[in-house]
């Protein structure tokens, strides 16, 4: 019954929406929640553009471009928020994707060319742990040490596949020895994010392969200080979170207008409270507070996406066969 | 000498012997309404299958051609699957069996309690049960914090051992339970007898006990070793690494990493013959032991009555219960800290995950008397394989078979209920259909004599006698629909949640201490919809 009265009103709110355009925003779960950005995300937006906006949401950023290959061009997406430079290779391939138009002045450690996906935040991949626990400066040392550390599968997970290219980058055909001299260090492999900083936050590992922005959630959320970010000598590996419109979308002009949007001030002022991660562009105010404490990496790393694309299996099956003896 | 004429005297009265099989139903409502629901369900798993192979081949015809074509990879995944499955199910059967005769056998304050609490860790979600399991046997945890006290070297969880013994913790519960329905179902009057006639309790053991593990424990053994076969996340956090990679992973890799559909497809069916083939085995070793009935007199262990015997009992309870509820306790203290910072969008979600569960509960429910009653090899067997269909390859075919007609999201409850009913329909049916098969062996002749059928005979018959194992079943379906992550994460839209979905983006989100307190509403919701349920099945019944 209830069912019954929610597609009755679906149907009022569809025959309600012939005036106002409704924008479709796939994006990844936390994104959605009350704790991400997307709260402010749709109302700063609705503000100005007299539209609806709605989210979908999926788990995480590879489960999002997985379910908008199956939809295909019968996709309700407007707009996709949330897939990362690990991704975009593969998201380029589908051809599910229209060119942004979008144009900003990007804080990015690096130059930003791609004309069809738009970043809107990114990060370093780094080991986290405490303080005053082990803290090597390289994969090697890490290697060398006996610090334990707990990593994600790059299988099931964003971070883990960013481990995987950031050994790949650092030490191309050597990164299978690295991969043995890590196995040791390995405690477990968990199949995400969550999972992994749940066991480190309990105590199961010194390290957990997360970003250097998260030791600023336990110190402006949560007031402690004790959590660090490791800058390795090698390098580290960066992710920047993109956005890119549907070339089947039915609003391609609010598609575009919502991809400027997310460059923009309102959006880019929230991201590093909300998502934790650094800004794509830095808003008026700067960083926040806090923000000035996080260990800063001296080499960003990142594979071209088509030398990622091109690297991604032959990596995954070196890891495999390296931690699975 | 004279022990034994006894006990050979006492092997020709007893009606083991002398078995009478029921037949199978062959015409009639009850007959039809088990194979119309059996068919119901082939449907419901063929059709997604048949979606993803049928979305594979229009999307790259080519690709199909490599339908069997298993790499070195797959096949180190395919032995590590089946082999902590297997050791899994074993385990958790053998070390079931005398926590059963303890429970079966004692009588003491609080053993109701005992028993209902026996359901929990079988009930929580994946990763609060490996959470909770950690903070005991992990680095840091309380055996490791013992160990070193005693200047002991610390153990190290990460490995097959500790896949093991996580889907020990969840199954064993489970395994108890079917178990002791088993012990019940010895009438009181053959342990009488056996008492009468002096029977020592290894005699007592082979003459009856032995009889009814041999129909019980298969049974027992395949559920748990269907549900570790697609087990994933708790293989892959406490196996340590890629070397415990199970096929269910290779399924998610497929979608997630590869985008390859055929894969997907193929490993899943691989994962359907593998529970198939086990079921066939299975239901053919595991036939019925057919005591007889009795008069339903409360059972008195004479056998059972001597010091070491209870000891050994005592000890087999105190050892179980310690094993399941300290892991228990931990979530539950952890809980309590984040229960303050609950999100008001718990509650919303709360909500959907309990209308979600009671309609679970109803459906399942009903296909799975209507599935027991029929009393059939193939359609029990038909009822043994949503256990073997990976949820991620379910929600997808699912996915692509709604599609075409309406807006996932808007189909995400009711989508929820079907795949939940599914997933719970061969627990359910591994409940019912023993004690169904044994109300007809035991009452089914005086009620063909009587010309009760139809209604009138599964009103005045069937579930009276049923309704322990129906509150037991019903319980279970509801505490695993309350608790199941499953197939919402793909459909449902930000407004739609359920409570274990909410709990995991509490995580994805740095909230911890929320999403530990969201655990322990979820581990409180579940276990008291088991509670009511199962205490309204034992009220019927001394048990």
């Amino acid at each position: 019954m209830r069912h019954l009265a929610i597609a009755a009103g679906l149907l009022m709110a569809t025959q309600a929406a012939a005036q106002t355009p409704e924008l479709t925003v796939y994006t990844y779960d936390s994104l959605a929640t009350e704790w991400g950005p997307g709260p402010v995300i749709e109302a700063e937006f609705e503000k100005t553009c007299g539209c609806d906006v709605t989210f979908v949401t999926a788990g995480d950023g590879a489960a999002l471009l997985s379910r908008l290959r199956l939809e295909g061009a019968r996709t309700e997406a407007d707009v996709v928020l949330g897939l990362d430079t690990a991704l975009m290779g593969a998201a380029a391939e589908s051809g599910l994707f229209a060119p942004s138009g979008v144009t900003a002045e990007y804080s990015l450690p690096i130059d930003w060319t791609d004309e069809t996906f738009v970043p809107f935040d990114w990060g370093y991949f780094a080991f986290v742990g405490l303080a005053d626990g082990p803290r090597p400066t390289s994969f090697r040392a890490l290697a060398d040490s006996d610090a334990s550390i707990v990593i994600e599968d790059p299988r099931s997970s964003t971070p883990g596949l960013g481990l995987l290219l950031w050994v790949k980058q650092a030490y191309g055909d050597e990164a299978p020895a690295i991969w043995e001299a890590l196995a040791d260090n390995i405690v477990t492999v968990t199949p995400g994010w969550s999972e992994a900083y749940g066991l480190f936050l309990e105590g199961e590992a010194d390290l957990v392969l997360s970003y250097t922005t998260s030791p600023a959630y336990h110190l402006i959320a949560e007031d402690d200080a004790g959590k660090t970010a490791l800058a390795f000598d090698e390098g580290n590996y960066m992710q920047v979170e993109v956005a890119a419109r549907l070339a089947s979308s039915d609003q391609p002009e609010l598609a575009q207008q919502f991809l400027q949007f997310l460059t923009g001030e309102a959006v880019q002022s929230a991201i590093p409270t909300t998502n934790w991660m650094y800004p794509a562009v830095i808003p008026d105010a700067g960083l926040p507070e806090g923000y000035e404490t996080l260990t800063v990496p001296t080499t960003p790393l990142l594979l071209p996406v088509a030398e990622a694309q091109a690297a991604r299996d032959a990596a995954l099956e070196e890891w495999r066969a390296a931690l699975a003896k | 000498m004279h022990a034994t004429r006894g006990e050979t005297q006492a092997a020709d009265q007893f009606p083991a012997r002398r078995r009478w099989t029921a037949p199978a139903p062959t015409h009639g409502p009850g007959a039809l309404a088990g194979r119309l629901a059996a068919g119901a369900v082939c449907l419901a798993l063929v059709l997604p299958l048949a979606a993803i192979l049928w979305r594979a081949a229009t999307e790259n015809p080519a690709s199909v051609m490599g339908l069997f074509r298993l790499g070195p990879a797959d096949l180190a995944a395919l032995r590590f699957t089946l082999w902590q499955a297997l050791l899994s199910a074993l385990i958790s059967t053998l070390l079931a069996v005398p926590v059963a005769r303890a429970l079966a056998r004692r009588r003491f304050p609080g053993r109701g309690f005992v028993i209902t609490l026996m359901g929990a860790p079988f009930l929580l979600p994946v990763i609060v049960a490996v959470l909770a399991l950690l903070a005991v046997f992990g680095r840091g945890g309380l055996v490791n914090e013992g160990l070193t006290a005693l200047g002991l070297p610390a153990i190290r969880i990460y490995g097959l051992h500790g896949v093991v013994l996580a889907h020990v913790f969840f199954n064993l519960p489970l395994a108890v339970r079917l178990i002791l329905q088993g012990w019940q179902a010895i009438p009181a009057e053959r342990f009488r007898l056996a008492a009468q006639l002096g029977l020592r309790p290894a005699g007592v053991f082979r003459l009856l006990e032995a009889p009814m593990l041999r129909a019980t424990l298969p049974g027992t053994a395949l559920v748990i070793f269907a549900i570790c076969l697609s087990s994933f996340a708790v293989a892959l956090t406490l196996g340590g690494g890629p070397a415990a990679t199970t096929v269910e992973l290779a399924i998610y890799q497929s979608f997630r990493f590869d985008f390859d559909l055929t894969r997907a497809a193929m490993l899943a069916l691989i994962q359907l013959a593998l529970v198939a083939g086990a079921a066939l085995v299975s239901l053919r070793i595991g036939r019925p032991a057919g005591f007889g009935s009795g008069l339903d007199r409360p059972v008195t262990r004479w056998d059972a009555d001597s010091l070491p015997l209870r000891l050994i009992d005592g000890a087999a309870i105190a050892l179980a219960a310690a094993f399941l509820l300290v892991p228990l306790a931990v979530i539950v203290l952890n809980g309590i800290g984040g229960l303050t910072r609950l999100p008001a969008s718990l509650w919303p979600a709360t909500l959907n995950s309990l209308e979600v569960s009671l309609a679970a509960t109803a459906t399942t429910m009903a296909l799975a008397l209507a599935m027991a009653l029929a009393r059939r090899t193939w359609v029990e067997t038909a009822g043994l394989l949503p256990l073997a269909v990976s949820g991620l390859v379910l929600g997808t075919g699912l996915f692509l078979l709604v599609l075409p007609f309406a807006a996932p999201a808007t189909l995400a409850l009711p989508v929820t209920v079907l795949v939940n009913t599914l997933m719970a329909l061969p627990f359910a049916l591994r409940i019912l259909a023993p004690v169904a098969a044994r109300i007809e062996a035991e009452h089914g002749r005086l009620a063909d004599h009587l010309g009760l059928t139809g209604l009138a005979r599964l009103r005045l018959l069937t579930l009276p006698r049923l309704r322990p194992a129906l509150g037991f079943a019903a319980g279970l379906t509801a505490a695993l629909a309350m608790g199941d992550l499953g197939v919402i994460a793909l459909f449902a839209d930000p407004q739609q949640a359920t409570l274990p979905l909410q709990m995991h983006r509490l995580m994805g989100a740095y909230q911890m201490q929320a999403a530990q307190g969201a655990a322990l509403v979820l581990l409180a919701l579940s276990f008291g919809l088991f509670w009511i349920f199962d205490r309204w099945g034992r009220a019927g019944a001394e048990a």
